[in-house]
């Protein structure tokens, strides 16, 4: 089933605020085999707060998105500061274009990550490619 | 210390990813897609089998990046697009992700690198690039 076409320019309602833990971190790290001294958390740590309005959008039943069908098309972050430790993090995901090109839905999203006092920290934007069912 | 030269190549690392690395990425990221962990649904949605997450693929990237600049918190920028599946073997071997990178630019205060991320020869992630703030 085809997504919405209403979708596109939706905004989301804004995530439960993250507390960045220097845990998490050091899990988040630890998993991936990255550096963690206590200071910047790696690289692509914001996508652990992205993708919780990715869920929002891929669980919201008005959507139409089965999560085992889709695949992350691409991924690009661009920071104002690095993410630290004591942050308190949410993401408004806003649906920036859709298209359907061979049954797929291609969703362009943005997640746009703020701190508790509301200024941008880091905006991640994700394609998600979401197939059909199977002919 | 890293220069910064136009041209320059990051050295070139390998990574072995395991069924295991995924389990354990599954758990830090909050993606726990069934597509990276059962062969089954897996299967079902015509991947060829399980595959790593591409935000592992790309975090492992990352950790390249960091290793090279001399630590987290330089990255600006990073991007990429998950261009061919990274098949991960039910088995104690597991699969190689090769990262090497190449200076593109050099600003005053920044730094512009393009990465090249293969799985058997053949490219996983389409266009990495990032930018890296210099010192």
């Amino acid at each position: 089933m085809a997504v919405d076409g209403s979708l596109a320019g939706r905004t989301f309602p804004a995530t439960a605020p993250y507390p960045v833990s220097e845990e998490r971190v050091a899990e988040f790290a630890t998993a991936t085999g990255s550096q963690y001294d206590g200071g910047a958390a790696p690289v692509t740590f914001p996508i652990v707060v992205a993708f919780k309005a990715m869920l929002a959008l891929m669980e919201d039943p008005t959507v139409g998105i089965e999560l085992h069908r889709v695949v992350h098309g691409e991924q690009r972050f661009r920071y104002t500061r690095p993410v630290v430790a004591g942050d308190v993090l949410t993401a408004t995901l806003t649906v920036d274009s859709l298209r359907q090109i061979g049954g797929a839905d291609i969703i362009g999203t943005r997640s746009e990550i703020v701190d508790a006092n509301g200024d941008h920290v880091v905006t991640a934007h994700a394609v998600l490619v979401h197939s059909g069912e199977p002919a | 210390m890293t220069t910064f030269e136009v041209g320059a190549a990051l050295p070139a690392r390998e990574f072995t990813v395991t069924r295991a690395d995924l389990v354990r990425y599954a758990g830090a990221s909050g993606d726990r897609n069934p597509i990276h962990w059962s062969e089954r649904v897996a299967t079902s949605v015509g991947l060829p089998g399980v595959i790593a997450h591409g935000m592992f693929t790309m975090a492992l990237a990352a950790r390249a990046l960091d290793d090279w600049a001399g630590g987290p918190g330089r990255v600006r920028e990073m991007g990429c697009k998950f261009t061919k599946p990274v098949v991960v073997p039910d088995d104690d071997t597991g699969v190689v992700v090769r990262v090497a990178g190449t200076v593109k630019a050099v600003e005053d205060d920044t730094v512009s690198v393009t990465l090249e991320v293969t799985c058997g020869g053949e490219k996983v992630l389409g266009m990495p690039r990032a930018v890296l703030v210099r010192g």
